[in-house]
């Protein structure tokens, strides 16, 4: 591991400021991740910024309008077993604990599941040459590679990892929204703006800037997401990554859905929110014929690879499952 | 040979008979190697620097004042340093649970935490659940049900299951394996495991 200089925020406002004046400071939160790269010499940060003692853990109710704020601190376990979540927001509860291990949740925070990188094992072994992710003009190792666990849709020429987190696929389901705080003040990140698609600059993961730090996540007030579901497809009953993921909310009245939020994990480089497959839901009855004709939507524009094309038709199957499933819920 | 019979003497031993640079090698690390690699990184990056600071840590009720560096994993730190060697080193990837620990009473992966961010913390190893000569109900669930082959995961699963009967993440089976997967046994030793723990937890441990 390189050496690295090592300080511990009082404030946020010291955080971000150490790491304002640092481009290659990064904040340290549970370390589940970024200790991991750093033994791996993917990630070489010159200087570490402990947030752990900053007060950003809580989980409570907004308000106004009947959301829940969740700390960026917040320890996954505790946000997964909270009961404001586990009754509003039962599939983010799900996703949290399809994750990793209650070791691993017992550490890992909201603000660093946020910002997990790729699992793609050409960007975590350094032994590999080819990396635009991690060196950008390298090359992508796994397109012509072993590219079992790499992305269908949204990729690009230059990379096609994909994105890891369960947690993050229930929040762009939930149209969360990132609060966080730069040496610029602090500002909102929608869901769907926070993480980026590779494009031509795979080595950027998110439109977080180096300053800001995560203080919250915010989950607005859904009635209807009581109703939800997360689905994870994976080579393990446990303790795996997704091969496919799916997190579904719908609003379903008389037999008919009135709403429906549905994204999935594993097969993009940020959690996918299917918004196709929502329009082809929405007004349709409730049964397997629309949730098939729904996915097909979805997936129409999915591309495989040698490795990797059985997530076409698995995600399919997977959206079909987890929207019965939700169907059928009170 | 009585020295055999206590691991404390039996480590030291072995460290005389390899000889000099063995006891080295086994010794704590981070004093004899830090200025090298301080010196190395400075010449390849200006600005990092090896860091030593102080931590405080209670360990198994006892009080550790040292000065680490940063780059230390709580791991690494109990094993080499303080030479609780109870915590294993599986993959040093947060992977295998070998190297559970719990910390202000909650269970984590040792290896992939640096011990400087728990400065003024509570951590119990395996080494810290018996009390006395009395073994934890868990250790002795482990040893009535078989509840291991080879014992390199033992520590890990032990520690983990200290932590998941409190946690009440023990209905059932289904829920013990789940909540458990974290660990990983290479021996198979997971229905003994399930078993060991569904009779701690009914015991009230």
């Amino acid at each position: 591991m390189n050496p690295f200089s090592y300080t511990r925020a009082a404030d946020a406002q010291q955080a971000t400021n150490a790491a304002g004046s640092n481009a290659s400071a990064k904040f340290l939160a549970g370390g589940t991740n970024l200790i991991d790269l750093m033994k791996m010499g993917v990630e070489r940060p010159t200087q570490l910024v402990d947030v752990n003692r900053l007060p950003l853990a809580q989980i409570e109710e907004m308000p106004s309008g009947g959301g829940v704020r969740i700390g960026g601190l917040a320890r996954n376990s505790d946000v997964a077993e909270h009961p404001l979540i586990v009754q509003r927001y039962p599939v983010l509860s799900e996703a949290l604990l399809a994750g990793a291990s209650p070791q691993l949740r017992n550490l890992a925070t909201t603000g660093g599941n946020l910002l997990q990188r790729t699992r793609c094992y050409y960007f975590y072994d350094p032994a590999f040459p080819q990396c635009n992710k991690r060196q950008p003009g390298s090359g992508c190792g796994a397109i012509n590679g072993f590219n079992r666990i790499h992305a269908i849709l949204g990729q690009s020429e230059q990379c096609i990892a994909t994105n890891p987190s369960d947690m993050n696929v229930a929040l762009a389901a939930l149209d969360a929204v990132v609060q966080v705080q730069g040496t610029n003040g602090a500002r909102s990140i929608p869901f769907a703006d926070f993480h980026r698609l590779p494009g031509s600059t795979p080595n950027v993961d998110t439109n977080l800037r180096a300053d800001e730090l995560i203080t919250a996540v915010d989950l607005p007030a859904i009635p209807f997401a009581t109703r939800s579901h997360y689905l994870k497809v994976r080579d393990r009953a446990s303790y795996a990554f997704a091969l496919v993921s799916v997190a579904a909310v719908l609003d379903v009245q008389d037999g008919r859905i009135s709403a429906a939020r549905i994204a999935l994990g594993g097969v993009a480089h940020k959690p996918w929110r299917a918004q196709k497959a929502e329009a082809a839901l929405v007004g349709q009855v409730a049964d397997e014929k629309t949730f098939r004709a729904a996915a097909d939507a979805e997936l129409a524009a999915a591309k495989g690879y040698k490795h990797n094309s059985f997530k076409i038709e698995l995600a399919k199957r997977a959206i079909v499952r987890a929207l019965s499933t939700v169907a059928t819920m009170a | 040979m009585l020295i055999f019979g206590n691991p404390e003497t039996r480590r030291k031993f072995l460290k005389q008979v390899a000889g000099t640079s063995a006891a080295l090698a086994l010794g704590p690390r981070i004093g004899l190697f830090a200025q090298t690699r301080a010196t190395a990184s400075s010449a390849a990056s200006s600005t990092a620097t090896a860091t030593t600071l102080p931590l405080k840590l209670k360990i198994n009720g006892r009080d550790v004042a040292l000065n680490v560096d940063t780059r230390t994993t709580l791991l690494d730190l109990l094993r080499e340093t303080l030479q609780l060697t109870g915590s294993k080193k599986g993959c040093d990837h947060g992977q295998c649970g070998a190297c559970t620990v719990l910390v202000n009473g909650r269970r984590i992966n040792s290896c992939l935490s640096l011990a400087v961010t728990h400065d003024g913390e509570e951590v119990t190893t395996i080494e810290g659940l018996a009390n006395g000569e009395q073994l934890h109900p868990v250790q002795t669930a482990f040893v009535e049900h078989d509840g291991f082959q080879c014992g390199y995961c033992t520590p890990g699963q032990i520690c983990s299951a200290v932590a998941c009967i409190k946690e009440g993440h023990v209905k059932n089976d289904d829920e013990i394996r789940e909540w458990m997967s974290g660990n990983l046994c290479r021996c198979g030793a997971y229905p003994n495991i399930v078993d060991a723990i569904k009779e701690a937890a009914a015991k009230g441990a």
